[in-house]
């Protein structure tokens, strides 16, 4: 099992420690349902050191990023940043990232930490035929997410920069909590702002001491990965391994403004011909209308009861206090408004089609 | 740990507190501090009588759902109906608000079975 260079800070804290794609990570420090509402209306501070950082240099960094990334990384200039995913050839996802514009010819790559090994062979494959200078610097770097509207306010006394000049998905690479060089970044996988920096794990403790400390008098919390999880299915980004995977397709995902055809990628020939066939099935977003809570892997029925999809995830949502989910169906049901099913137990409880986010703010 | 000396428990993590045939069940201390927010209590089996071990409703936290088991057989009489729209309750008052269910029981012998408060205590490691 691996850790952060805060799993000290978290025990000591009181943190649930739970196994979470080949790291101990905190779960939850007071409750989930408190910690989510930190985020949403105060200020949060995840470690989400488990992410994995790629570095992608030289000539040919974009050429590499081009060819396994679906989102178009030509348009990224220096201090911007973009979501985007990485298709296989087969049209399914091998992981979804952020793809960073560092410096002129340098590029990194945030991906997931249960992926970090398949994204790396797979990249690294790609590159034979690129010649990119490519490194994996995940275990060397730390990530903490400081998530919430107050996120600016909070944080802005450690660092020079002016916090609420950045803009939504760019970052800086400046000052912080007193030391010199980390990339602040106006990016989060919650929907409430915030920032998120990356610096070496050497780093990492005294940055969340003084986030901490800076924090104090916002009334910052430590937030676990539970609330990590209905922050971001409120919003309904999709979660790899849940909503994502290798089998499903982005356009199936309603990622199609991520995949730009107007370039050459891994996977475009397949996708191409999705998009001119038509997909058959949807990711939607789905509220219970009667009391329930949906949970991954539940069965998605029509009115007759008969099984049309599984719920990919599934929670109650702490700030609209529903059960709300996502999951595949045919294209027929994926209309908002359409009424579903959804097989809890012994019942069948009624759900209709919803536009994510489910929070709106 | 709260495991108050007056009541008996499960294997299951649930408390029985035995008054003539009747039996009151809850969830202990050590398993809503496990489950953490619990969010959603179900019980479809009121009225219904059961064995004991079988499933009579469910307790989801955020995270996670778990079966919830009888423990002794009998006939379920009442629900906590305050729990459907206050589930936290389990986690606040998990001995005296968050109760669950009773039972009357068919077999009141079935209480010796459960466990006493040390034997509890042992069994979590507290």
């Amino acid at each position: 099992m691996k850790e952060t260079a805060l799993t000290a800070v978290h025990q000591s804290l009181g943190a649930k420690m739970v196994p979470f794609a080949g790291y101990l990570m905190p779960v939850s420090y007071a409750g989930v349902n408190a910690e989510h509402e930190c985020v949403r209306k105060g200020v949060g501070v995840f470690d989400v050191s488990h992410m994995g950082e790629f570095l992608v240099e030289g000539p040919n960094a974009l050429d590499l990023v081009q060819k396994a990334c679906s989102n178009d990384a030509s348009k990224l200039v220096i201090g911007k940043a973009q979501y985007s995913c990485m298709p296989n050839a087969g049209g399914g996802i091998v992981d979804d990232l952020i793809v960073y514009r560092v410096k002129e010819d340098t590029y990194m790559l945030v991906v997931n930490a249960a992926n970090i090994q398949k994204d790396w062979d797979h990249i690294s494959e790609i590159n034979e035929h690129v010649g990119a200078e490519l490194r994996n610097i995940s275990d060397d770097y730390s990530l903490l997410a400081i998530q919430g509207p107050k996120a600016a306010e909070a944080m802005q006394s450690l660092t020079s920069v002016d916090l609420t000049a950045i803009p939504f998905y760019s970052f800086e690479v400046a000052d912080f909590a007193d030391i010199p060089y980390v990339i602040i970044s106006a990016t989060g996988y919650t929907g409430s702002g915030g920032f998120e920096i990356y610096c070496k794990n050497s780093e990492v403790e005294q940055i969340w001491n003084k986030v901490m400390e800076a924090g104090a008098t916002y009334d910052i919390q430590p937030i676990g990965l539970a609330a990590r999880d209905t922050l971001r299915l409120e919003m309904g980004y999709c979660l790899y391994g849940n909503d994502i995977d290798d089998t499903t397709s982005p356009l199936e995902a309603g990622l199609g403004w991520i995949t730009k055809f107007t370039k050459d990628f891994t996977g475009k020939t397949w996708l191409e011909t999705q998009k001119e066939m038509g997909i058959s099935r949807k990711l939607v977003g789905f509220e219970l209308l009667e009391r329930g809570i949906p949970r991954k892997d539940y069965i998605i029925a029509d009115e007759e009861g008969l099984g049309i999809g599984q719920v990919t995830s599934g929670t109650m949502a702490p700030s609209l206090g529903k059960g709300i989910g996502m999951g595949y169906v045919p294209v027929a049901f994926s209309e908002p408004g359409t009424e579903i099913f959804v097989q809890i137990r012994k019942n069948l409880l009624r759900a209709v089609v919803v536009k994510p986010p489910f929070y709106k703010g | 740990m709260n495991i108050p000396s007056d009541l008996k428990y499960t294997k299951d993590h649930e408390w029985v507190r035995i008054e003539g045939d009747t039996a009151t069940v809850g969830i202990t201390d050590f398993a809503q501090s496990e489950l953490g927010d619990i969010v959603y209590v179900e019980v479809e089996t009121l009225d219904e009588t059961l064995d004991a071990e079988e499933v009579f409703g469910t307790v989801e936290a955020v995270k996670t759902v778990s079966d919830l088991f009888l423990p002794v057989s009998g006939e379920i009489i009442a629900f906590n109906e305050d729990l459907e729209q206050e589930p936290e309750t389990v986690n606040t008052d998990p001995y005296g608000a968050g109760w669950m269910i009773r039972i009357k029981m068919s077999d009141p012998s079935q209480a010796d079975d459960l466990l006493s408060d040390a034997q509890y205590k042992e069994l979590i490691g507290a």
